[in-house]
């Protein structure tokens, strides 16, 4: 016994650091940056009210006598706020937290939403085939043909002009989540399917089924865990694009309102004001998004190349 | 193959059948057509009147149907705003959106081929990584973002280009008046058009290099290469001919794609197309030229993607259309 519990078996992130897809993460600088940048801005986003100086929900803290201050290594700035203050007099950087906060939220329920409802659908399709599978499949099909965008754009205009602009910045969050969510599904759908179509024909299924487990049991705890690695690569990439549909959305008014404002929201608020030269309000908000989206971008191509190299094509 | 043309035919029917039935949904329940027709201080006789006389009373069926039947007609009712029809004020604007697609279509394809093929049979150069850098950064610009920075640098800071408009319009015909006509028209299309390219291009660049990489990996690209043959000639004749089919299929759905995002451009340039259009219609609260929109952009993703399709089940002899529902 003494033997056994001197060799005790490696932790978990010891066998993921000594793996090959740790061995390779480990060699790739670009990965490794991407993801302790990404950390960062989550942590950043998670702790966001203890960080940020000012609270950007509170009308209190908020003088309108303090609009578009520049940032402090600008001259005419207030030291007071780092990154300046936008248009309502808010402090710049606060607000960016609360904006990337939700922004991220967003982009991360609305993933999660597709993820599940496409996993179903393709479990669902891949195991159970024949006519349900192909009916699914054409719905897939036409869903995907009409751009994410465009659907998104059209059902949250409708909604806002039938519920009125109160009551939709209201639940915006809501909408976005949705509609983000249920438009994508077919991505998850097809690539589950197309796994679970291959591993239904594996051994290990056909034991299974002779044990006398339930199709239900077969699909989540036995095909699913085996289709795990395209869902991951695809994940990320959706992500990255559901942050930035969001930012879309919220950039042409359809999205969070001014007063929560998401990083969209805040660069189509500084949008305004470009000409007149504060520059900041547009310019510090997009940089954030578009290092948020960039690394996220970065480690999907990472996680691509080495979890399944022939996926991504077309 | 007569089949699958026939069962193409039929699903894109079928697709805007749904489609009509959400416009009618958003029809019905957005907006009160009579406060638009009467104003608010009338009498609720004459309301009642009126109510019946449009057929507001009748069920939805009947409705639906008569909508349909306009529908098909061309007429999709009359804006509010504009007091025209509006399926002419979208046609107006329509030119203008098609433009800048074109636009689009022009500096993506120009670029996206030489690149692509460049970054594939070169991919260790030092150019090949910037340009697969930039790809990626550009992935994760969103295209407003791409449009506000080109202003901010190219308009205000540097004052080269004009940053909202169209500019002088020179009249082809019709209702078709066109930027390609005259220098200022160049000079206001440039910008819209390039930031619209800006989210495409890297997809393109990074598809045509993945397809490029494959080929050059077959069989009759070695067997060219060991004939003697001159390498450009491997390249462009024989190679890049089998990577553009996928490149040609995914290129005709994204040309549907770049419709919504020419919302996002024609927003940020004051481009008066129909998706800065739309946008004022649903300020307005302008029912029915917010339904015309749906109907004629859902009619545009249908038939791009039933041209698409059928040209893919034509061009590729591999296709197998049992599959596909033939």
């Amino acid at each position: 016994m003494s033997n056994l519990s001197e060799s005790h078996p490696p932790s978990f992130w010891t066998r993921i650091w000594e793996s090959n897809i740790g061995y390779s993460f480990r060699s790739n600088p670009v990965a490794v940056a991407s993801l302790m940048i990404f950390i960062v801005i989550v942590l950043m986003a998670v702790f966001a009210p203890l960080i940020a100086p000012f609270d950007p929900y509170d009308p209190a803290q908020i003088d309108i006598m303090n609009s578009e201050y520049p940032p402090v290594w600008i001259d005419g700035s207030d030291p007071k706020f780092l990154f300046g203050t936008d248009d309502q007099g808010r402090d710049l950087w606060s607000t960016i937290l609360y904006g990337t906060r939700l922004s991220l939220l967003i982009g991360l329920c609305a993933v999660a939403l597709q993820a599940f409802l496409g996993i179903t659908i393709g479990l669902l399709a891949g195991y159970i085939g024949g006519r349900l599978d192909s009916l699914l499949m054409r719905l897939a099909d036409i869903q995907l043909s009409f751009s994410t965008l465009m659907v998104a754009i059209i059902f949250l205009a409708v909604t806002q002009a039938m519920f009125g602009s109160e009551t939709f910045n209201q639940y915006a969050i809501y909408f976005l989540i949705v509609v983000i969510g249920v438009a994508e599904w077919p991505q998850y759908a097809r690539t589950v399917r197309a796994t679970v179509l291959a591993e239904k024909k594996k051994e290990y299924v056909d034991g299974a089924r002779v044990l006398g487990f339930g199709p239900m049991r077969i699909m989540v705890r036995h095909i699913l865990p085996n289709s795990l690695s395209p869902i991951f690569v695809i994940s990320t990439v959706q992500v990255a694009n559901a942050i930035i549909s969001e930012a879309s959305l919220s950039f042409l008014g359809l999205g969070m309102p001014p007063s929560q404002p998401s990083l969209g929201s805040l660069i189509s608020s500084g949008f305004d004001y470009i000409f007149s030269g504060s520059w900041w309000i547009t310019a510090i908000p997009g940089v954030v998004l578009v290092i948020l989206v960039l690394v996220i971008n970065l480690l999907g191509d990472w996680m691509r190349d080495v979890l399944n190299p022939r996926l991504h094509k077309g | 193959m007569f089949a699958y043309l026939v069962k193409r035919v039929f699903q894109a029917a079928a697709v805007m059948f749904v489609i009509s039935l959400i416009g009618f949904a958003i029809q019905d329940n957005l907006g009160d057509p009579l406060r638009e027709l009467l104003g608010q201080s009338v009498s609720e006789e004459v309301r009642q009147e009126l109510r019946e006389e449009l057929g507001l009373n009748d069920s939805f069926v009947t409705q639906y149907a008569r909508f349909l039947g306009k529908a098909l007609q061309g007429d999709l009712g009359t804006s509010y705003f504009f007091k025209e029809p509006a399926l002419d004020v979208i046609l107006k604007k329509l030119p203008a959106t098609l433009e800048l697609v074109l636009g689009a279509t022009l500096i993506i394809v120009g670029l996206s081929v030489p690149l692509g093929v460049y970054t594939a049979i070169r991919p260790n150069t030092i150019l090949s990584r910037i340009v697969m850098g930039i790809s990626i950064v550009g992935i994760s610009i969103p295209v407003f973002l791409t449009a506000i920075l080109m202003i901010f640098l190219f308009s205000v800071e540097l004052r080269w280009l004009p940053s909202y408009g169209r500019g002088d319009v020179v009249h082809v015909f019709g209702n078709w008046e066109t930027n390609f006509a005259s220098l200022d028209g160049w000079a206001h299309i440039l910008l819209p058009s390039l930031a619209l390219a800006s989210i495409m291009l890297p997809l393109f660049i990074r598809l045509i290099r993945a397809e490029m990489m494959e080929v050059l990996q077959s069989e009759y690209v070695k067997y060219a290469r060991a004939k003697g043959l001159w390498p450009w000639r491997i390249y462009f004749v024989h190679a890049l001919k089998n990577t553009l089919l996928p490149v040609i299929t995914v290129g005709g759905v994204q040309i549907g794609t770049m419709v919504a995002y020419t919302i996002l451009t024609e927003t940020v340039f004051q481009w008066p197309g129909m998706g800065f259009m739309f946008l004022e219609a649903v300020n307005r609260v302008d029912t029915p030229l917010i339904v015309a929109y749906l109907i004629v952009v859902g009619f545009i993703f249908v038939v791009t993607n039933t041209i698409v399709d059928l040209i893919y089940g034509l061009v590729n002899p591999t296709v197998n259309l049992a599959r596909m529902g033939a």
